[in-house]
């Protein structure tokens, strides 16, 4: 009995560890396109994470205009798609968050220079708990003694972006000089990501912090207030797109290129707090 | 007097040793058997127990030859990391001694009295020690954060715990302190009561029988669930970032820094302090386990 239990036991141990092997070795939505019978097609998109929201809405925009077609959409941060890519996962199309990662494809020769263009832009805003009495209306309020405030860290890049904009607001007459010290003399936090700020601000743990204005969406996008950062003093963000090189399916991959392009795509985008590419 | 057995894990014998003839042969096992089979049932083990021993040691001894001594000491040189080294130490050794002041009168009532729902609460005590410490995070934020149940009275007095160092040392105490709690109270449950009865009919109060019994019979009990409980403080993370929040200087502990020195490229500050605490927590096992085993002896 318990050495029938053991055996079965010790088969069931073999045989996972076979199909842990045998599937470790792929990348995700590495399905084999299936054009020849007429059958579904499959386009694979790697998209940054803070695109999320709107690409999961452009999918089914998409997949109803093209019946026999499957979109599979990687979401990862840039550098990791990037990196995907040059390890050889099968992509149709790159949606990076920064220039850095779409170059670094140009470079390996993943991508044609003349085929990226930018598709969507993102910029910064403060956002303030709606439960604080901090008596927040302005940017000048954010260097107010007592204001509590929580930024991200300089290692990850809105982190970088924010203490850009401090830089240039520290320039402005408006602000002042003393603008960027007093921000930072409020500083409780600085936390490892922006979905960390949005959050801590939306539980009113902090009175304010700065995040990306594709951030402020989704079900807790009521509970905080926001404060627009002028353009001039603003770190705009132009998101790239592009179809590889090896993509199996150029054309359909151009047609979803321009559907991000097109009045629809700008108009769902902008919707997740995206700025148009024209504006 | 036999102490409880703790940590199986830590047990000065090894597992591996099976059949070196240490142990007695039991007498179901035929005395006939040739000798080549046991060399190949210890051969056997051996082999198949290679695998998973090598996935615990490569990663961590490669993580000292990725860096070299003389980029570590270079490291360590620097103000942020020896911040965050400064404020580790500071964190724990606090909730190390609130764990030890606060834990002992919980761990004596769990070892030494019988009472209704004993093992839901002896469950309850147990819950930080298995749940990811993100939840341990959140519960503290909305239980004691300026917005949360309590900590909103507390900041009508003026006193703000989130993103402080008293937030640091909470979540620590909160992760670690059910491993003291768990040691010691097995500790007490093992102390037999002949000992305690018979120093009572010699007419020793309530507090010398647990001042000069008790407690140096539990000695080694409470000593290595302290070094357990430290140590689970030292490598706290998820509910720091989450309730105390990263702040270079105040709340930034060594695994923080650890974990967004490798978001920033910043390697060598990671693997310097990555480095600092695996030799910490490894000599503070090994002397848990020195002490247990001579404790035995």
């Amino acid at each position: 009995m318990m050495n029938g239990l053991l055996r079965s036991t010790f088969t069931l141990a073999c045989l996972g560890l076979l199909a842990t092997l045998s599937t470790a070795c792929t990348f995700p939505g590495t399905s084999t396109p299936r054009s020849a019978s007429g059958a579904e097609v499959v386009l694979n998109v790697f998209a940054a994470a803070s695109l999320t929201a709107p690409m999961e809405e452009i999918k089914k925009e998409f997949e109803a205009a093209h019946p026999n077609t499957r979109l599979v959409i990687n979401f990862a941060g840039s550098q990791q798609l990037a990196q995907q890519i040059i390890s050889g996962a099968p992509a149709d199309v790159f949606a990076s968050a920064n220039q850095q990662q779409m170059d670094a494809l140009i470079e390996e020769g993943q991508i044609a220079g003349s085929a990226s263009r930018p598709f969507i832009k993102n910029r910064l805003v403060v956002i303030f708990s709606k439960d604080s009495n901090a008596g927040l209306d302005d940017l000048v309020d954010l260097a107010k003694p007592g204001v509590k405030l929580i930024l991200a860290t300089r290692e990850v890049p809105v982190g970088q972006y924010t203490l850009d904009f401090l830089d240039l607001a520290a320039q402005d007459a408006n602000l002042g000089s003393s603008f960027k010290e007093g921000v930072l003399s409020n500083v409780v936090s600085y936390e490892d990501n922006v979905k960390a700020v949005f959050a801590k601000v939306a539980l009113g743990e902090a009175d304010a912090g700065i995040v990306y204005s594709s951030d402020v969406t989704g079900p807790d996008a009521g509970k905080v207030g926001q404060i627009k950062i002028p353009d001039a003093i603003n770190i705009i963000a132009t998101y790239p797109i592009a179809v590889l090189k090896d993509s199996q399916n150029p054309g359909l991959a151009d047609e979803f290129v321009n559907l991000l392009l097109s009045e629809t795509g700008q108009a769902i985008l902008s919707r997740y707090g995206f700025m148009r590419i024209d504006p | 007097m036999s102490q409880p057995e703790l940590y199986p894990q830590l047990r000065g014998d090894s597992a591996l040793q099976t059949g070196d003839g240490e142990h007695p042969t039991p007498a179901w096992i035929s005395t006939t058997r040739p000798l080549d089979a046991d060399r190949w049932s210890r051969y056997f083990w051996r082999v198949l127990a290679i695998p998973l021993l090598l996935f615990f040691l490569i990663p961590i001894v490669l993580l000292f030859f990725r860096i070299s001594p003389a980029q570590l000491l270079k490291t360590l040189g620097e103000a942020p990391v020896q911040q965050a080294i400064g404020i580790s130490l500071k964190t724990t050794l606090i909730s190390l001694g609130a764990t030890v002041l606060l834990g002992i009168p919980l761990a004596y009532l769990m070892g030494r009295h019988r009472f209704r729902f004993k093992n839901v609460l002896d469950t309850l005590i147990d819950l930080p020690t298995v749940l990811p410490p993100s939840v341990a995070g959140v519960a503290l934020i909305i239980a004691l954060g300026r917005r949360g149940v309590f900590g909103a009275w507390l900041d009508a007095l003026g006193i703000q715990i989130a993103f402080s160092q008293v937030a640091v040392i909470l979540a620590q105490i909160f992760v670690s302190a059910p491993f003291f709690v768990r040691a010691a109270s097995l500790g007490f449950a093992a102390v037999d009561a002949e000992l305690t009865q018979a120093a009572q009919l010699d007419g020793a109060s309530r507090w010398q029988v647990f001042r000069y019994v008790i407690l140096p019979l539990t000695e080694v009990a409470l000593i290595s669930g302290a070094v357990m409980s430290w140590s689970r403080a030292l490598g706290e993370f998820g509910a720091t970032i989450i309730f105390a929040g990263n702040f270079p200087g105040r709340t930034q502990t060594m695994p923080m820094a650890i974990y967004l020195g490798f978001e920033s490229n910043n390697l060598d500050a990671a693997l310097t302090l990555a480095v600092i605490l695996v030799a910490i927590s490894f000599l503070s096992l090994l002397l848990v386990k020195g002490l247990v085993s001579r404790r035995r002896d």
